[in-house]
């Protein structure tokens, strides 16, 4: 194939990448529309209450362009969407993406720990399983595998506060900072340990670390589930491959095999599973966020729910499935610039 | 070997009844062998059991309030599981529980599956821009977190278990609609398919009578695994608030009531939790076995 040809080949798939994205974007607009439309509150009488009179109602309905037909309206709403105009929330009458800014950092905090948590006690794990094939490890890697599937998360979350919190005391309570810590660091990042870091706060940062342990570790567990189940079977997958029988041959030590030679050849299977588990975080942090009260975009979203705030749910709905549709697309264009084989 | 085995196992069945029932006594002589999945199939015919049988198990009424004997710790009073803030047995409400998760579980599986069914087999058979639009639509409804999702429909639809139940139902169904069109795709151009089209069989009834039946093993196998997840929704959301609504015995809600006594009265929050384990746990082993049965493939 010459240059040309092959340059083209790689921009038609470019193209038709980013056609996909914008397709499932849409398809996600699409949805949250649908489920916005589906409310059974009228949007006028929410705004006018139902005093007002005939043609109040009428002009108020013509000013959020309700008069108009059905797919218009979308043509509307994606429009305001693409420029980031989600509308204001009822709960805290400020435009939601301002809030969303606001609370994000905190989910993001409590989801990098669970994933460092997953992956540093996750990957050893699956490693052990699949080395010790149906022994101990194995079995403990299924067990913990089977648990994380069936266990509710904010059951395990009430779990940790009741021992950890309330019989041993060895951690912070709900929260994301004691009373008075608060306020006491300049917000530069949002994530409260490194802001805390750069201000040299010692006592908040140990105090912030307290708070983060127990639902990072709640959420972490979630993804050692997850990590270490994709990584045994990843490993077993190359342990039987030729040419680590080749190696073992010609006297290479099992440590060796293991941790140089099959380890990174399964290093970007790796990869896309953690962007993936670091996706389903996001979901698990909705209920670990309620447990433990922490401030984040979870918590955000079911304080909006359960005051119907649909401008706030929706928002916060688009900005979760936004992050997941790219967490994946992370995953995969990694898979494709560390595997050769992908490209 | 007795006469009725012989029967069944026999190479050269003499009816279909006798080559039908043959083939489940072999998955079943299979299944067996698995015993932490016998154990999940008993965990799941006893909840069975015992939400058939509730008002004959529960030792009390699930919903009378006795303010006098609130918050009491398992095994006083003849209340084997303690009571709850208002005083109700938590062992009756417990059963009372599994009628509603049963439920759940239940109507969640028979609105999703055929749902998935109809959508995979559709896409995978008619194929082109069918098949095209049809995954692309599985694709968005695939990109949200599935309690998420779930979380705008019930806040769109109002709380309340039906709600719950329509919004699990309508975030679960992508995964079936993939694995159907996975299995049209690799059957469609089969002999027996164009026998059938020959014969002048319309698309619906190829899809009906020749594609679907052979789709449902696995889909079977997928829809007992996702129990336990449909579970853990259903549970995460009665613990928001957003499903089964008070004084319902939802074993979520349960959780959620008992949460602000947990420091000083563990067990109103850590019991129902349990259940929600065993049950969860026993639909995970059960779909385990039965995927070395039905999907020797995949296992």
């Amino acid at each position: 194939m010459t240059g040309g040809a092959s340059a083209m080949a790689t921009a038609r798939r470019g193209g038709e990448f980013l056609l996909q994205v914008a397709l499932t974007l849409l398809g996600l607009l699409a949805v949250t529309f649908f489920i916005g439309r589906v409310v059974p509150i009228d949007p006028v009488l929410a705004v006018v209450g139902d005093q007002a009179p005939r043609d109040v109602y009428e002009a108020v309905m013509r000013e959020l362009g309700l008069d108009q037909p059905l797919y218009w309206q979308f043509w509307i709403y994606v429009q305001k969407m693409a420029v980031g105009d989600f509308g204001t929330s009822l709960v805290t009458n400020s435009p939601v993406l301002d809030d969303i800014a606001r609370v994000f950092p905190a989910t993001l905090e409590l989801a990098t720990i669970a994933t460092i948590i997953g992956v540093v006690l996750g990957v050893p794990m699956g490693i052990a399983g699949a080395v010790w094939q149906d022994r101990w490890p194995d079995q403990l890697v299924r067990v913990v595998g089977l648990v994380g599937y069936s266990v509710p998360i904010f059951w395990l979350g009430i779990m940790g506060l009741l021992v950890f919190y309330g019989m041993l005391g060895w951690v912070a309570g709900p929260g994301r900072l004691g009373v008075f810590f608060e306020d006491i660091v300049p917000a530069i990042t949002g994530v409260i340990l490194i802001d805390a870091a750069l201000a040299g706060e010692w006592e908040v940062f140990w105090n912030a670390v307290s708070h983060v342990v127990l639902p990072a570790a709640v959420l972490g567990y979630f993804s050692i589930a997850y990590i270490a189940r994709m990584t045994r079977s990843f490993m077993l997958d190359q342990l039987s491959q030729e040419y680590v029988i080749t190696a073992r041959a010609k006297g290479v030590s099992e440590a060796r095999i293991i941790w140089v030679h099959a380890l990174r050849n399964i290093s970007v299977q790796l990869i896309t599973v953690i962007a993936l588990s670091y996706a389903r975080l996001l979901e698990g942090a909705v209920l670990t966020e309620t447990v433990f009260a922490w401030p984040g975009l979870g918590r955000y979203l079911t304080t909006a729910l359960l005051a119907a705030d649909m401008n706030a749910v929706l928002g916060g709905t688009l900005v979760v499935g936004a992050v997941f549709v790219g967490l994946n697309l992370l995953s995969d264009a990694l898979y494709k610039l560390m595997d050769p084989r992908a490209r | 070997m007795s006469n009725w085995q012989a029967l069944l196992l026999s190479d050269t069945p003499a009816s279909r009844r006798q080559a039908t029932l043959g083939q489940f006594y072999r998955g079943w002589l299979q299944f067996k062998r698995n015993r932490l999945a016998v154990l999940g199939l008993v965990i799941v015919l006893g909840l069975i059991v015992v939400a058939a049988f509730a008002p004959w198990i529960a030792t009390h009424d699930p919903y009378a309030q006795d303010l006098t004997r609130r918050l009491l710790p398992p095994g006083s009073q003849g209340h084997w599981f303690g009571t709850d803030e208002f005083g109700r047995d938590t062992f009756s409400r417990l059963v009372y529980g599994a009628r509603i998760t049963l439920m759940i579980v239940v109507l969640v599986a028979a609105i999703a599956a055929p749902i998935g069914l109809l959508v995979g087999t559709a896409a995978g058979y008619l194929g082109g821009w069918v098949d095209a639009v049809l995954m692309r639509v599985t694709d968005v409804f695939l990109a949200f977190p599935s309690l998420i999702l779930a979380l705008a429909f019930v806040a769109a639809l109002g709380p309340g278990i039906e709600n719950a139940i329509i919004a699990i139902a309508l975030t679960s169904w992508p995964p079936y609609a993939r694995i159907a069109r996975a299995e049209t795709i690799t059957i469609r151009n089969s002999d027996y398919i164009a026998v059938a089209r020959m014969q002048g069989a319309r698309t619906a009834r190829i899809l009906w009578a020749y594609i679907m039946p052979l789709c449902v093993a696995s889909l079977v196998v997928r829809v007992t695994l996702d129990m336990a997840g449909i579970i853990l929704t259903a549970a995460g959301l009665g613990f928001l608030g957003l499903g089964a609504q008070p004084p319902m015995a939802e074993w979520g809600a349960m959780i959620s009531a008992g949460r602000r006594y947990v420091l000083d009265q563990w067990w109103v929050a850590t019991i129902p939790g349990i259940a929600i384990i065993v049950v969860s746990l026993a639909f995970n082993l059960l779909g385990d076995g039965l995927r070395d049965v039905l999907d020797p493939r995949k296992s």
